[in-house]
């Protein structure tokens, strides 16, 4: 461990982003960390996308009557979003970014299982994200991400099909990124790195792994029918052939409800890595947060229904989804008393990743709290397709694992970009994100209890006082993740230039210089301790 | 090992594996799992296959009875013998027998060419039937919309697995120029062994596909 | 000042038990809000980087914690969850007596239409105090019915019937949404429901134009189309009678039996050959594309009259 003062340090060393130029060198590398930062690049991009769309449906939803906007381009501005946000920037953004970068650290490879293949994934990510915005460009899609049949086959007039095709090949990127990392992950670890040593990022990241590799493969198929139904005119989600358009449903949400813990599972494992780090303590129930990951992928998969309470599936299917709804909850309230517990009696410093942290603890637990009035059946049946749910999924996936997405963009910008961001700037973005997302977001609650239907272009009167609200609390938000995309750029040249272990954290990943080098270790690091142990690190130091 | 084979073997492995156990390790699990994604993916299609049949059985047992069990049962043996093939492809491989090696891939491949074959014979017959989904569908007897629903089934099903049977063949194709150059040594088979898990796997899927489209209530 | 409403008007039965479950949860999710954000304040600055607090002996598990706030939270969901599944199979079973209305949903407009014959078009009057089913279908993609105020809602999905039912508690005027969405105008979708005297219903129902009861205009078609010529009442005909068929228990080929609940007629005349009576031959033509959704539940209801006046659950 180095003593000396970051600012001393020089870095001469060839590393992963000197170490050749030119444009080729970044399109073909089959460097993991370069993959990372490709992906780096295409979902901020795509974010800004999909945020745009927010922005002018909120500014639409302003005025009861709705007239930024038509009705039309209304649908296809929440159609959009929903889909850029989800397929195109929270699905891939934790583990193709930090994933890609930090699990070969992590282990103490060299690079991912299979490299090239790595590549493809982010080739393909890029093919699905054109279709995607093609389709916008061309006129949007106005189905609602949830592509309900029969209109998407067979009423909609708008580019599904292109549409359909773009998330169809970005789910290849997923599959393929998932079994690289299932493999990776069983077959190169360090000398000594245990299971039970694994750092808890990487547990998560295995049992997201698991969902992709399960689940994305039935949304392919679910596509792939709704598109041969659109092209060909003949189809099984078609009531007038005897088909039933809820067969469309299950298979849709057999997918996309596990999809959810894809998204926040990683965020999760960000939060293990940062709470004790910035505690200095071992983290509470190491072996219980690993196992409630793996809980939380497997029950995951057996609650799709919950999303159907309303559409004429049997009842007696909603009781057993309702029941296990509320079983695939425990695991995580598990994980947030285990973080909770961890600061007790810590050392604790408010880092910026740490106040993310902080934000995302209180965040996901409003937003996991409101899952459970929703997997109340009785209670469903009144907030379903309102903005209750819309503010519940946002609490979770902007409120939780968009702020995790930053926070460990943060812990780990120094590893990554060999330089350290401005904290202050970093801590008030941070603070302005909070601020800002609660007050787009809690108005909503109570405007789904209200009755505000989702995916109302016009609205009652009586509604309008808490949309404003939620407007203006957007307008704050849009300026919390503007700060980031600016001092981060500027940190990558005028930032002070970062040491190998600036948060003085465990982990394989900070044995090595930042940025590391392009084989990430000069010797294979051999592992004898167990995960997080800052208080061996901090008798050391004494 | 001599030195000519250290080298070999040296250069067989990855940059990013120690060893080459290491890399026919993750090859192999590698594969596996990219199988359990292609199980997941045919699964959606045998999930809506398993409950339009349980809500339209006469239909479906119509509907299959328009299925040429001859030809697809031709199939059958043919995808089975190509699988055998197959493995003793691989089984040469491990044992250095390259001229063996060389003529089981091709075997492998005529095989799965002739079973595209037959596939697209028995589609042409569809198309000569009017029995394509579509405007242009004709089945004279009841339940003829039903019937269409069981027809959609037949072509998603097999037209998806003959995707994957042309994929299949392109890698044996590729597997042949690899053993014509000399690359498919016993010390580095893992290359042709995950081929073969996948062709095995393509064999596994006509398994289950040709008695639920083949043969529902065939004696009636 | 614009209004600001912070919590909907109840006016159904049903919304009592729905509004106390969401205080519970309300009442829960804010104890364990207020608990995990009190700790973190509470631990972040006692334990902050310079603080002299004591921190000797750190823990990194406990087992009987773990259980403590895996089981307790649980038990507090079990709660929930059996609360929630009750009101909702009430939600689902409507009372015996309760009348039926037919909603037809189409882009964008509710229609619905009284058995005693009044149509409505995006509105739909009730008398206070007397249960309602609600018979949904829709003519083109999936809708739902939403009455905030009665916390009900179901979603008509086209080639099928889904009912909701309510009773109403208090007159007045409340806000219909369609709540799935359904394409340019599904934020337009939208009505009322008048909750009138009952009194005030009986001057509406016989206020308006005298028109033909759903089950006379079913009646009409039903010979219109021919149905007659084979369903005849004394079992003569080449179908089966269908006096006395809503509710009972249908044989079918191949040994099964069906219930004649609204699906169940409705599917006999969408695809007869799907589910077919047990000793009748197969010739019965469907109606798809025949007849109107409208038309559709007129027929039914002319069926269902056949009972004389039994009411049946769904």
């Amino acid at each position: 461990m180095s003593t000396m003062p970051a600012e001393l340090e020089i870095h001469t060393h060839e590393h992963y982003l000197n170490a050749s130029y030119g444009i080729r060198s970044w399109l073909l590398t089959t460097d993991h960390k370069r993959i990372a930062l490709l992906y780096l690049a295409s979902i901020t991009f795509m974010f800004f996308v999909g945020g745009a769309f927010a922005v002018l449906m909120r500014l639409n939803l302003l005025t009861p009557e709705g007239e930024m906007v038509s009705a039309e381009t209304y649908n296809k501005l929440f159609t959009m979003h929903g889909l850029i946000m989800i397929f195109f920037f929270l699905i891939p953004s934790i583990p193709a970014v930090l994933g890609n970068f930090v699990i070969p650290l992590m282990i103490g490879a060299r690079d991912v299982a299979f490299p090239k293949l790595n590549l493809l994934s982010w080739y393909l990510f890029i093919t699905g994200s054109g279709f995607a915005l093609y389709s916008a460009i061309a006129g949007g899609v106005d189905t609602g991400w949830t592509f309900y049949t029969p209109f998407s086959t067979a009423y909609s007039n708008t580019h599904v099909l292109s549409m359909a095709a773009g998330v169809f090949i970005t789910g290849f990127s997923s599959i393929l990124t998932g079994l690289n990392f299932v493999v990776t992950i069983h077959t190169m670890r360090a000398p000594g790195l245990t299971w039970y040593r694994l750092p808890l990022f990487l547990w998560s990241l295995y049992a997201t792994s698991v969902i992709f590799i399960l689940g994305t493969p039935v949304l392919a198929i679910a596509l792939l029918l709704l598109g041969l139904e659109r092209l060909f005119g003949v189809g099984i989600f078609n009531p007038s052939l005897g088909g039933d358009p809820i067969l469309f449903q299950h298979l849709f949400w057999f997918y996309s409800h596990p999809a959810v813990y894809v998204m926040v599972l990683p965020a999760m494992g960000v939060i293990s890595e940062v709470i004790p780090c910035f505690s200095r303590k071992r983290i509470f129930g190491y072996k219980i947060i690993a196992f409630s990951s793996m809980a939380i992928a497997i029950i995951g998969f057996l609650v799709w229904g919950h999303h159907m309470f309303v559409s004429g599936q049997s009842i007696y299917a909603g009781l057993i989804f309702s029941f296990l709804s509320y079983l695939v909850a425990i695991p995580s309230a598990i994980k947030v008393f285990n973080w909770t517990a961890t600061l007790y009696k810590g050392t604790i410093s408010y880092a910026t990743p740490m106040l993310y942290a902080f934000g995302f603890i209180g965040l996901f637990t409003m937003g996991g709290l409101t899952g459970l009035f929703l997997a109340a059946l009785a209670v469903d049946v009144h907030v379903t397709d309102t903005y209750f749910v819309v503010a519940h999924f946002h609490y979770i996936m902007v409120g939780g694992a968009v702020m995790a997405y930053l926070g460990g963009i943060h812990y780990w910008w120094p590893k990554i970009s060999g330089r350290l961001y401005p904290e202050g700037w970093a801590k008030l973005s941070a603070l302005v994100v909070f601020l800002g997302f609660n007050l787009t977001f809690f108005p909503q609650f109570i405007l789904g209890y209200l009755g505000m239907p989702r995916r109302y272009h016009s609205y009652p009167a009586e509604f309008q006082v808490l949309n404003v609200m939620s407007t203006a609390g957007a307008s704050i938000l849009a300026v919390g993740y503007l700060m980031p995309l600016v001092y981060l750029i500027w940190s990558m040249r005028y930032g002070p230039l970062a040491p190998a272990n600036p948060w003085q954290a465990t982990g394989l990943e900070w044995q090595t210089p930042s940025p590391p080098p392009e084989h990430n270790f000069e010797q294979t690091p051999v592992v004898t301790r167990a995960p997080y142990a800052y208080d061996e690190m901090e008798e050391q130091r004494v | 090992m001599s030195e000519m084979q250290a080298v070999e073997a040296h250069e067989a492995v990855a940059h990013q594996f120690d060893d080459m156990e290491q890399q026919h390790d993750a090859a192999t699990l590698g594969m596996w799992i990219f199988l359990v994604t292609e199980v997941m993916f045919f699964g959606g299609l045998f999930t809506g296959y398993t409950v339009y049949r349980s809500a339209f059985p006469a239909a479906f047992a119509a509907g299959s009875r328009l299925c040429e069990v001859l030809l697809g049962g031709t199939n059958t043996g043919v995808l089975l013998l190509s699988s055998l093939t197959m493995a003793l492809a691989v089984r040469s491989a491990q044992l250095d027998r390259r001229k063996h090696l060389i003529f089981f891939l091709i075997c492998t491949m005529l095989l799965g060419l002739v079973f595209l074959s037959i596939k697209g014979l028995e589609y042409f017959h569809k198309y000569e039937e009017h029995l394509i989904p579509g405007s242009r569908f004709a089945f004279a007897g009841p339940d003829a919309r039903q019937v269409q629903l069981f027809v959609y089934f037949y072509f998603a099903m097999t037209g998806l697995h003959a995707f994957h049977m042309i994929i299949g063949v392109g890698v044996v194709l590729v597997m042949l120029l690899l053993a014509f150059q000399g690359k498919l040594t016993s010390r580095r088979y893992d290359t042709v062994e995950v081929a073969g898990l996948y062709w095995h796997f393509v064999d596994i899927i006509w398994i289950f596909l040709f008695p639920l489209l083949y043969l529902v209530d065939l004696h009636k | 000042m614009q209004q600001l409403p912070l919590f909907p008007n109840r006016a159904s039965t049903i919304g009592t038990g729905v509004d106390h479950l969401y205080f519970y949860l309300v009442g829960v999710s804010g104890f364990f809000s207020i608990l995990i954000f009190t700790l973190i304040f509470v631990f972040a600055i006692k334990y902050r980087r310079r603080s002299p607090a004591d921190r000797a002996q750190q823990i990194a598990g406990n087992v009987p914690l773990e259980l403590a706030w895996a089981l307790i939270p649980f038990g507090l969901e079990m709660i929930m969850f059996f609360w929630g599944a009750s009101l909702y199979f009430r939600h689902y079973q409507a009372p015996r007596d309760a009348e039926d209305i037919y909603v037809v949903g189409k882009q964008w407009m509710w229609k619905l239409q009284h058995p005693e014959g009044p149509r409505e078009i995006n509105e739909l009057h009730v008398p206070v105090g007397r249960p309602f089913r609600l018979i949904l279908a829709s003519e083109d993609v999936i809708h739902s019915f939403y009455v905030p105020a009665f916390r009900i809602k179901q979603d008509a999905v086209p080639g099928m019937y889904t009912t909701e039912w309510f009773q109403a508690t208090s007159v007045g005027k409340y806000h219909l949404f369609c709540a799935e969405y359904c394409g340019t105008n599904h934020s337009r979708m939208t009505g009322w429901i008048y909750v009138m005297d009952p009194a005030d219903y009986q001057n509406w129902l016989s206020g308006g134009a005298p028109g033909e009861s759903m089950a006379a205009a079913g009646a009409r078609h039903f010979s219109r189309l021919g149905c007659a010529g084979c369903h005849v009442p004394d079992n003569t005909g080449r179908g089966p009678s269908l006096v006395g068929l809503y509710g009972s228990q249908v044989r079918l080929v191949g040994g099964r039996t069906a219930f004649a609940d609204d699906s169940y007629i409705r599917a006999c005349i969408m695809t007869p050959s799907v589910n077919r009576v047990a000793n009748y031959p197969p010739i019965m033509p469907t109606f798809r594309g025949v007849i109107s959704e409208e038309e559709l539940s007129q027929i039914v209801e002319y069926i269902k009259s056949l009972n004389q006046g039994a009411r049946i659950q769904p």
